[in-house]
Formats: structure tokens, sequence, C-alpha cells
């Protein structure tokens, strides 16, 4: 991938250009279909766009200085790590991609969560602690099989280049991987069945309870980045239209990720919060059988090349 | 008037966060403002969320008289919500102590602890009431600038 066209897709589509707007749209959506589907009429759609406003026009709570560096760099870094990840996408047809971008992209999707652990520690709250332990330990129970699956991805189509992973033709490896990726998503976005880290009425706002005003607006909107790069990464690799026409790509991948969103909040709406070991025991089972299944159908026609 | 300070004013109007802090009271207006959050008034039409952190708050919502076990942790709370921020007095009891005026377990009323903006009397009053408060605290808060209020004493953010 050539800078130019690196930074195109950082600043314009699917970096800053789209995916800030998108993001808010999410998020409102989300509120949107939750109020619905509660009898409720929710919120305008304008919402996330406001709170971000006020959010940033709050003055800061004076802390010691390290700390204040520590509490505004830690989001600030979430925000920048969802927009690398964003522009790793393979989403327009001419994005080529380099080898080995898939294991960055993982990473870079992987740093709000373990961000976010960082800042409860950081924030010395309670509530704080104890949700960053609860996202800990979550990480290593969903990671486990949302590793696998793209594992399976990455060795069905021989390639760590996400381009050749999006282009192998759709079998049953693909199927598989792309449903535990899919069954994955509730629990790396927090919403409510593995809401489990951030419990409202429970212990607040877990992680980011101690922050305010400008913080707490860019946690948001990493928080967005992170709904926008993962249900783009499901839709990338599970739907991969190459109609060659830029136009078309994009309002595929807005759509679909959009619909992805819908069905997410329907199911936010329609359960109630896990325990932990409720949480693990369905990924453990569940998410992790699925991607194995997907491992050994990826890994066995090309067995003996791995034996070579 | 420029135009991000006229951004920033329609913002506050649209999305204010409100903290419930119940200091002694006897739970009537906690029930008729969660009341709020139902179907039938759906405050989050008006962008009104109720937060669970002091620090994400714009409003504070306070009922009860204000009890001698409590006073710290409402002084702490205030402290800890970032400027700018409005206090609501909910119900008759922060305004006046009402029927628990004289004992010697009260603090209250409110306005000695704290700078109250809005009062909402009534034993408890109507969630339009509240919804009523809400907005007159919104409009208190979009005219506001992002000053600093004297940190009063005994207080530590």
């Amino acid at each position: 991938m050539s800078w130019e066209k690196f930074f195109l897709a950082l600043f314009g589509f699917p970096g800053l250009l789209y995916a800030v707007p998108i993001a808010w749209l999410m998020l409102w959506l989300e509120r949107k279909f939750r109020a619905r589907m509660q009898g409720r009429m929710g919120p305008p759609f304008y919402q996330p766009f406001f709170d971000f406003v006020k959010l940033m026009a709050k003055r800061q709570v004076l802390r010691p200085s390290f700390d204040s560096l520590l509490m505004m760099g830690l989001p600030l870094v979430a925000v920048s790590a969802g927009f690398v990840a964003l522009a790793l996408l393979p989403v327009s047809s001419d994005s080529r991609g380099f080898a080995g971008d898939v294991v960055l992209l993982v990473a870079f999707l992987e740093v709000p969560s373990l961000w976010a652990v960082l800042a409860g520690f950081a924030s010395r709250s309670i509530f704080g602690q104890v949700g960053a332990t609860r996202e800990a330990i979550l990480s290593i129970t969903y990671n486990l099989p949302f590793l696998t699956a793209i594992v399976a991805l990455a060795s069905s189509a021989q390639s760590l280049r996400l381009i050749d992973i999006a282009a192998t033709p759709t079998g049953g490896v693909r199927v598989l991987a792309v449903l535990t990726l899919g069954l994955c998503l509730p629990v790396k976005l927090r919403l409510t069945p593995f809401s489990i880290s951030n419990a409202e009425q429970e212990i607040y706002s877990g992680p980011a309870t101690e922050f305010s005003g400008p913080q707490l607006a860019m946690w948001e909107l990493a928080h967005g980045l992170e709904w926008v790069a993962l249900t783009g990464l499901v839709v990338c690799l599970g739907f991969p239209f190459r109609t060659g026409l830029w136009v078309f790509s994009f309002i595929l991948f807005a759509g679909l990720s959009l619909v992805l969103v819908i069905f997410l909040t329907i199911l936010a709406a329609g359960t109630a919060r896990l325990k932990i070991p409720q949480a693990a025991r369905f990924y453990w089972r569940w998410g992790m059988g699925l991607a194995v299944v997907a491992l050994i159908l990826g890994v066995l026609p090309n067995i003996e090349r791995f034996c070579r | 008037m420029s135009i991000i300070q006229k951004l920033v004013r329609m913002a506050r109007r649209r999305s204010p966060w409100l903290f419930h802090l119940n200091t002694g009271g006897c739970n009537g207006c906690d029930i008729e403002l969660s009341a709020c959050l139902t179907p039938r008034y759906d405050v989050e039409q008006a962008g009104i969320l109720l937060v669970g952190s002091p620090r994400h708050a714009d409003i504070l919502c306070v009922t009860g008289p204000v009890t001698c076990g409590t006073r710290a942790a409402l002084e702490t709370i205030y402290a800890q919500m970032p400027e700018p921020k409005v206090v609501v007095a909910l119900g008759n009891c922060p305004a006046t102590c009402d029927v628990f005026a004289g004992s010697p377990a009260i603090e209250g009323p409110l306005d000695r602890i704290l700078p109250v903006d809005i009062y909402v009397p009534g034993c408890p009053p109507r969630p339009h009431d509240l919804i009523k408060g809400v907005a007159q605290a919104v409009a208190i808060l979009a005219d506001q600038r992002t000053r600093k209020r004297p940190i009063m004493e005994g207080m530590n953010p």
C-alpha cells in the first residue's frame, strides 16, 4: 500500500471523513432501536453529535499532572487506533493492502479494549478497577475464538493479506469463521448480554467512570469507531462485493454495517446481562467450537504444504 | 457570538445529563424521577440521560433534606462534577426540609450547602414538574460560560 493511498484511507474513506459521522449514526441507531424496543421514542438523530460537542466544551477537573496526562492520553490513543484499524479495512476495490496487515488490524482492534483496562486502573476508582478487571477477563474469553477464526481464514487463504482473505471463494471455512467473528461482536462492543465490563446500574460506566468532559468525549468517539471498525470487518470478510465501482462498494459497506448494528441492538435490547462464567462458557463452547471446525477445514486442504 | 459558542449553547440545551442524589429523603421523589425514564414520559427524547457517575453529569438532582451523614457525600459529588453545572432541588425537602425541619439530624435545606439554581416543589413533584424544572435548568446551563465557581471550604475535588 502506497503512502498516499494509506493517507486517503486514513483521512477519507473509510477513515476520518466516513467513520466519524457513521460512528455517531451507529451510536444513535443503537439508542434509537433500543428505545423503540422498550416502547419509547428515543433520541433524535443528532444526539451523539451534540453529546460530543457538549462534553468537549466542559471544563476539565484538575488532577495531578501525570494523572491528567495519562487520562487524556489513553482515550486519544484509543481513537487513533480506531482510525488506523479502519484505514486497513479492504473496502474499496483498488486497495491492495500489504502482507501481514491482518495481524496489524487485529492488534489495532484490540487497542481500545486494552486501553480501557489501563484507563480503569489509572483512574484509581473502585468502579473503574472492577470494570477493568472484568474487561481483562472477558478479553481473554473472546479473543480465543476471535483470533482462531482469523487464523482459520488466513490459513484457508494461505495469506496474511486482508485483500486475499476477502477474495477467496466462499466456502465452509468463511461461513463458520465469519459467524464466529459475528458472535464475538456483542462482547467486543460491550453490548447487553455481555455488557459485563461497563455494567450500568452495577458499576456505573466501568473503566470510564472517572473520565469527564473531553476525555469522556474521546472514549465515546473511540467506542463509536469500534462499532464502525468491527461491523466493517465482518462486512468486509463476510460479504466481499468487489463491484469495481467505488460508489457501490461504499453504499454496500455502509448499508450492511448499519443492518448489522440493528441486529446487534435488537439482541442487546432483548436480553439481560450474563455473569462472567456464563459468558466464558458461551464463548469457549459455541464460539470456540465454530472456530476450531473452521480452523480444521481451513488447514486440512493445505496440510501437505504446512508439513513440508 | 461566534459560531462555536452558538454550537456549544445548542449542544448544552440538547444533551443534559442528570446525576441523581438522595440525601436522606423518603424515596418518593426518586420514584417520580425514575418515572421520567419510562415510555410514558421518555425524557431521552430531549437528550436527557440519567448517568451513574457525577463526573459525566451536567445537572445535579438532589432529593431529600441534607442529613448529617450525607453532607460530605453531597459536597464531594458536587465538586466532582465538571463545570458548567446546575443544581436542581427536587421536592419540598431540599427546599425547606419539609416534615424533617427542626430535626437535629438535618443540616439542610440544600441552599445552605450548595448554590441551588432551580427549585421543583411538591411532595413528591409530578414528572411533568421535574421535566419543566430540567428544561429551565438547561436554559441556565446553556448561558453559563465554562467559568470557575468558587470552590467551597472543605471540598476535595
